[in-house]
């Protein structure tokens, strides 16, 4: 009766728990649909901004923000899960290098966002942006901010998301399919790309749906290494500037001339970016449910 | 006047002695495997019969600080001396739990053939066909191999590692426990198997089960606490051992 009891109370406070995560994102869609319903319209969708912030639309910034986010997830990837795999199928017990990197990564986990806008700022934009300009000669274009310095801060940023859940996509892989692999003669190269590689894909493709919202939502990053106040136009090269919903929304929020008057705007770019980042992964779930289909 | 000496054996170690770290996990063995019998490796858990028999295709050799000593040959050369997948595709290895990929029928008993770089449909057609019916599995599955391999039975699972085995065309067969986790429905087939695969390879079979053991094997050998200690033709091993040790596994007195 009383282990009973225990269980009720235990079921109870895990379940308010649960409760209160949905509660929080349910108010905050809520909040974001009541104050910028009003002000969505085509033209907020498909115009650029007016002179004042606070007129127009926004679609400049639509653009911008999933340029952005697919540059980011295609420098990110690659690195990440070349990373994982070295650290969980090549690197040996006791490796040095296995065991800085996995330091390296928990603590790049653990770096305020706005250091990397400093870092991307300092390291991308001045130190290596100076380089390709004076390599490439013919004036400023890549010693500015612009999107690929965002995009590959903002790699960076998300970099320890794609290692770790790529680091346990391998690991769920059974060690008995390996065996099974590698007794049939296949080299460890080709158990990897044959066998390892296409039963991780679902979990890898986790990864890349967290990184995608992390990085879409991300404003302290992008607000040094590449987005702009206000621009007409839309980026057409990496060096561009850009404008990105979630610096738009600042901007709305605090810099706009009336910002009475720039609320409802304020609040229909948010909603936006809610329903953008909500959309991206709407896509990576689907291409990850494919991935899980073929596998099984 | 001198016989003429027989065949050399199939597979032979000599002072095969394996440790992992600091722990000696088999004594030093020497024995022989003939061509074309079944030997079968018994005794209790733990007593080195299935290193024994991961030292064969060198399978030890991917778990860390394994360590190996004397020798393993096939056909008389020294199996460390030859390439590593060249070895296991001579001497295949079926696992005491299935375990098939996840992929299709037809993929898992292809998978080693597109390994060894067949490209041609036609030919991979054949050989999945002739495996499975090696592996007297094909009338169950024919109409389903473009189905996942996950979608069988745990027997039919196991019968499609077999195939999966056999598709790259061993010398050797190894097998780790290959019924232990089936039922006798399902252990009777593939005891079954083991006889009509014995005209074409030469099998060491590693088993729990002693009457197993009398059934499907030519030869047996008995392993305890990391040692060989005796090895005989069947019959003898189970009706009339040597060695005492023998005597009380084989009648149960301990295991």
């Amino acid at each position: 009766m009383k282990a009973h009891r225990v269980n009720q109370i235990s079921a109870g406070l895990t379940g308010l728990a649960a409760l209160l995560i949905v509660a929080g994102l349910v108010v905050v869609v809520i909040d974001a649909v009541l104050g910028g319903w009003g002000a969505l319209s085509w033209r907020f969708f498909t115009e650029e901004p007016g002179d004042d912030v606070s007129e127009g639309g926004v679609f400049p910034a639509i653009y911008g923000t999933v340029v952005l986010t697919l540059l980011m997830t295609v420098a990110v990837m690659p690195l990440g899960v070349a990373t994982a795999i070295y650290l969980h199928e090549y690197a040996p017990p006791h490796s040095r290098l296995a065991r800085w990197a996995r330091a390296a990564i928990n603590n790049l986990a653990g770096v305020p966002s706005i250091v990397f806008g400093l870092f991307g700022l300092g390291f991308f934009v001045q130190l290596l942006g100076k380089a390709v300009d004076h390599v490439r000669g013919g004036g400023l274009h890549y010693a500015q901010p612009g999107l690929l310095w965002a995009a590959l801060t903002l790699a960076l940023l998300t970099l320890p998301i794609v290692i770790v859940t790529t680091e346990e996509a391998l690991r769920a892989v059974p060690v008995e399919t390996r065996m099974a692999s590698l007794a049939l003669g296949a080299t460890r190269a080709q158990t990897l790309g044959r066998v390892v590689l296409p039963g991780a894909l679902p979990g890898i493709m986790t990864g890349a749906i967290l990184a995608l919202s992390r990085g879409a939502g991300e404003v302290a990053p992008v607000l040094l290494t590449g987005a702009a106040y206000s621009l007409p136009t839309l980026p057409n090269a990496l060096s561009s500037q850009f404008m990105h919903l979630g610096y738009h929304a600042y901007v709305l929020s605090t810099q706009a001339p009336d910002v009475e008057a720039a609320r409802p705007m304020m609040y229909a770019t948010v909603l936006v970016l809610l329903m953008l980042t909500f959309a991206l992964n709407l896509v990576a779930i689907v291409v990850r449910s494919r991935a899980r289909r073929g596998s099984t | 006047m001198s016989v003429a000496p027989p065949h050399p054996p199939k597979l032979e170690t000599k002072n095969l002695r394996v440790s992992y770290g600091s722990l000696a996990a088999l004594e030093p063995v020497s024995l022989a495997v003939r061509q074309h019998e079944v030997f079968s490796l018994i005794g209790p858990s733990g007593c080195g019969k299935s290193t024994f028999l991961r030292a064969l295709n060198r399978m030890n050799d991917v778990i860390p600080q394994s360590r190996q000593e004397g020798q393993v040959l096939l056909d008389g050369q020294p199996t460390a001396s030859l390439d590593v997948v060249d070895l296991r595709r001579r001497v295949g290895m079926v696992f005491q739990k299935s375990n098939p990929f996840p992929k299709t029928v037809f993929e898992n008993v292809a998978y080693g053939l597109r390994i060894g770089g067949i490209r041609e449909k036609s030919v991979l057609a054949e050989k999945v066909e002739k495996s499975l019916r090696q592996a007297a599995l094909w009338g169950e599955v024919k109409d389903r191999l473009g189905h996942s391999a996950l979608s069988l039975s745990h027997g039919q699972q196991q019968r499609l590692c077999i195939a999966r085995a056999l598709a790259v065309e061993p010398e050797v067969v190894l097998m780790d426990e290959p019924a232990s986790a089936l039922d006798p429905i399902a252990t009777a087939k593939i005891e079954e198997l083991l006889h009509s695969l014995k005209a074409q390879y030469t099998i060491v079979i590693v088993t729990h089960n002693m009457q197993q053991a009398a059934r499907v094997s030519d030869r047996t050998a008995f392993f305890y606490l990391g040692a060989l200690v005796e090895v005989g033709p069947t019959e003898q091993i189970f009706t009339n051992p040597v060695e005492k040790r023998t005597e009380d596994y084989v009648t149960g007195k301990f295991g």
